[in-house]
């Protein structure tokens, strides 16, 4: 039986992790594979660090991605990859947002947001895709993209072809923000290929 | 939250909740009632997508939501009912006596578990209440089997009239997966209530003969239950037999593909000779169940020698990691975790009108009972303005109590501090009012606080009677806090716009001045569900920012706090004004908008 490939994505609740893995999950499916998706809703989603998990291959069982074992990470958020590293494979690649959002523990001095971010994250993974996605998203004038871009920025280390991510994306977003979405998937493809 | 492709592919990819609505509607249900609740909300909001076939209600609470479906079924009609697990408690009892009455119509009592506690106040078991309440219980491992379960409940029922428990977890109705798609059974023209006060009305007379048919129903249940294709055996390698229910079946084939499987999808009555030609055909057999240890207890109630909670933890969800361990299975290599990560709890949104309320309540020296909703989240720092929290509608009653107790302390030389209950608006809906009514019977002194966001937002933005809108999507009544207050008996109401500080700590303070109930209405619609801010993003001048942090004492997350800089986040921010009010130095005001601003 042909391996499961295992995604995990990681951010704050309201990044649009939700929809992202929506995508993802229907792109394997109209490949033909078989799919589960795991989402965290309710009381965990306010703001505070969100998991979703999607796995796909011929026969799918557990929703869940054990402990690396995931062949990407994508964190939209860029501290949130270091908390959720224990999923990736040490084979596995981090498609990580350079956004930072700084939480209310750091905000009321209960703790510290790491000031070395960045360095943490190429000493943790072998692997690391570090991208400017809310820069970007702004360049297209909608910052609600960051994770579309991303999305495409992950589809570059999968073996889905571009027709299932299209239809995909079109299957997921209201007809008039299609076109938005597609060049940031596309914008973000690109990106990864030149990291 | 149900995306459906608009053309109709063979397979859908469903979540469990999406799978358990489109299953009522292919198994021809007509009423769906509940009460939003982590992790089964979805159910009943993806069957309103067939309102043309299903009527759907979201009911004041559990209670009246199961009363209604069973309003319906002995109409006739195939019902479904959803609710979270503690949902069930509210729910219990209906319960208990409709086993006795039994059904007529088929009625699925779809339960959501929360094992792990995701979003929920405790992880109770609801396959207890199967043997409880004397009825069977289903429990789906996938999204396709919460689909097929639905039209399985329904036969179940109608078979032998009784209601049917269709248990599900956190991991199977927030997981989606492929499912095959079916077409709605047709529906007959409905009966309607047919008159038999013997089988229909459970005074003691006519009770007891249904206490002894209900005994006689269970054997024909546990008969049909080894027989049931939610029950098989998967014979492989025959060292290791693992029985498995709900979702631990796929994280035990996740991780032993090869082992000999009895697979249980229907849980009780428990499937006995199954698991007698199961454990015969095995050396080695066990149990790997979620949370109490139900199916292994009855195993060795059989005289059958297994293992179970000696190797497979009973506390939290259960996963494939943590159950690799009792496998004999070693975990892969990871990468390590940094240990220092500053912690990012859920809060309150930006813009929450419950900050507020708890921003006033600061200013003074009280106890504070909460309630279950968003503003539970009002416990974490740096707010800290909720001291307990009980169960539904517990905020109200408990701050009663507590003033009681205060009454008869005994000691007049200290003053023990005022206590005030926050509930909101449709926790009060659900079982507030009761409460209030007890203060104002029973001469209580408390202050209720009711923050009324006008919908019920944690569990997603659900519409409850004081919204003026149906789930079916009609304007309605929008039942109102105060004339409920009124209705009671409580003389002190006030209605306070929480993003006025000023006005909510004068308004506080005077009802904690009196010696009399007080119920205050803390009214804004939550900005999430109106998609709109209260105002334009603010911005802090740094040239007058002295540092105080008073701002960052509202714990807003759209208030950050970095490079020894105090700056508000305008993509976060939803312009309430809060932080405006409490800076003493005038450094927050309205921002310039950005260049991509429509």
């Amino acid at each position: 039986m042909s391996k499961t490939t295992s995604i995990v994505m990681v951010g704050v609740g309201g990044q649009g992790i939700l929809l992202a893995t929506q995508i993802a999950a229907r792109a394997a499916l109209i490949m033909g594979f078989d799919v589960k998706t795991n989402e965290v809703h309710g009381m965990a989603q306010r703001g505070g660090s969100v998991v979703a998990q999607i796995r796909f291959g011929e026969k799918v069982f557990s929703p869940l991605v054990p402990e690396g074992t995931a062949d990407v990470l994508v964190s939209l958020e860029r501290i949130e990859a270091l908390r959720f590293a224990g999923f990736l494979s040490p084979d596995g690649i981090a498609v990580v947002s350079s956004q930072a959002i700084i939480p209310v523990t750091v905000s009321s001095g209960q703790a510290k947001y790491p000031s070395d971010a960045e360095d943490r994250l190429r000493k943790t993974f072998r692997r690391l895709a570090y991208i400017d996605a809310v820069g970007v998203a702004e360049r297209l004038c909608d910052t609600r993209v960051a994770n579309v871009i991303l999305l495409g920025a992950m589809s570059a280390s999968l073996d889905l072809p571009a027709e299932c991510w299209q239809e995909a994306i079109a299957q997921c977003v209201k007809p008039k923000f299609k076109e938005m979405n597609i060049s940031a998937f596309e914008e973000g493809k690109r990106l990864a290929v030149s990291v | 939250m149900a995306i459906m492709s608009h053309t109709k592919p063979p397979r859908a990819l469903l979540s469990g909740n999406e799978a358990i609505a489109r299953g009522a509607w292919e198994a021809g249900v007509t009423v769906a009632t509940g009460y939003p609740g982590t992790p089964s909300t979805e159910i009943l909001e993806s069957a309103r997508a067939f309102a043309n076939d299903i009527y759907c209600e979201w009911s004041p609470n559990e209670k009246v939501a199961l009363e209604v479906a069973a309003g319906a079924c002995l109409a006739g009609a195939r019902t479904i009912v959803t609710m979270k697990h503690v949902g069930l408690n509210v729910a219990a009892d209906p319960l208990m006596t409709l086993a006795y009455i039994g059904t007529v119509g088929g009625l699925a009592i779809c339960v959501a578990d929360d094992p792990g506690m995701h979003s929920s106040q405790n992880e109770q078991d609801t396959r207890h209440y199967a043997r409880f309440g004397k009825v069977p219980i289903l429990e789906p491992s996938d999204s396709q089997e919460a689909k097929d379960f639905v039209a399985l409940a329904m036969q179940i029922s109608e078979t032998h009239s009784t209601p049917v428990l269709l248990r599900s977890t956190t991991r199977v109705s927030h997981s989606s997966g492929a499912v095959a798609l079916g077409e709605r059974r047709p529906t007959a023209p409905l009966q309607g209530f047919q008159k038999n006060p013997q089988r229909f009305v459970p005074i003691p007379l006519y009770g007891r003969p249904m206490r002894v048919r209900l005994e006689e129903r269970l054997a024909a249940l546990a008969a049909a239950a080894n027989t049931s294709p939610a029950n098989r055996i998967e014979w492989g390698d025959r060292s290791l037999g693992i029985i498995a229910e709900g979702i631990a079946y796929q994280y035990v084939r996740e991780l032993a593909p090869d082992a000999s499987v009895l697979k249980i999808g229907w849980v009780w009555p428990f499937p006995d000779e199954l698991i007698r030609e199961f454990a015969a055909g095995v050396r080695r057999l066990l149990i790997v169940e979620e949370l109490d240890p139900i199916l292994e207890e009855h195993v060795r109630s059989l005289g059958i020698a297994c293992e179970g909670r000696s190797l497979v933890p009973g506390i939290g969800e259960l996963s494939s990691d943590r159950l690799a361990a009792a496998l004999g299975k070693s975990a892969p290599a990871s990468f390590k975790i940094d240990a220092d990560l500053p912690a990012r709890p859920p809060v309150l949104c930006p813009a929450c009108p419950h900050r507020g309320i708890f921003s006033a309540l600061g200013k003074f020296d009280v106890v504070v009972t909460g309630d279950i909703g968003c503003y539970s989240l009002g416990v974490f720092p740096p707010l800290k303005r909720i001291d307990t929290i009980l169960c539904m509608g517990g905020g109200i009653s408990m701050a009663h109590g507590m003033q009681k107790a205060d009454e008869k302390s005994g000691d007049t030389s200290r003053t023990l501090p005022k206590v005030v209950g926050i509930v909101g608006d449709s926790t009060f809906f659900h079982s507030g009012i009761t409460g209030l009514l007890d203060i104002a019977y029973n001469k209580g002194a408390a202050t209720i606080i009711v923050v009324d966001n006008r919908i019920t937002a944690m569990t997603g933005h659900q519409d409850h009677p004081g919204t003026g809108r149906t789930l079916m999507g009609e304007d309605t009544i929008s039942a109102s806090v105060e004339d409920f207050g009124r209705a009671c008996g409580i003389k002190n109401i006030a209605t306070v716009d929480p993003y006025d500080l000023k006005e909510s700590i004068e308004t506080i303070g005077k009802a904690l001045g009196s010696d009399e109930p007080w119920l205050i209405v803390a009214r804004s619609p939550c900005p999430l569900h109106a998609r709109k801010s209260v105002g334009p993003a603010r911005r802090v001048d740094q040239e007058l920012c002295k540092k105080c942090k008073a701002c960052l004492r509202l714990g807003c997350p759209a208030i950050e706090w970095a490079n020894d800089e105090i700056r508000v986040n305008e993509l976060l921010c939803g312009g309430c004004t809060l932080c405006e009010q409490v800076c003493k130095e005038g450094a927050i005001a309205i921002a310039a908008a950005g260049a991509c601003h429509e």
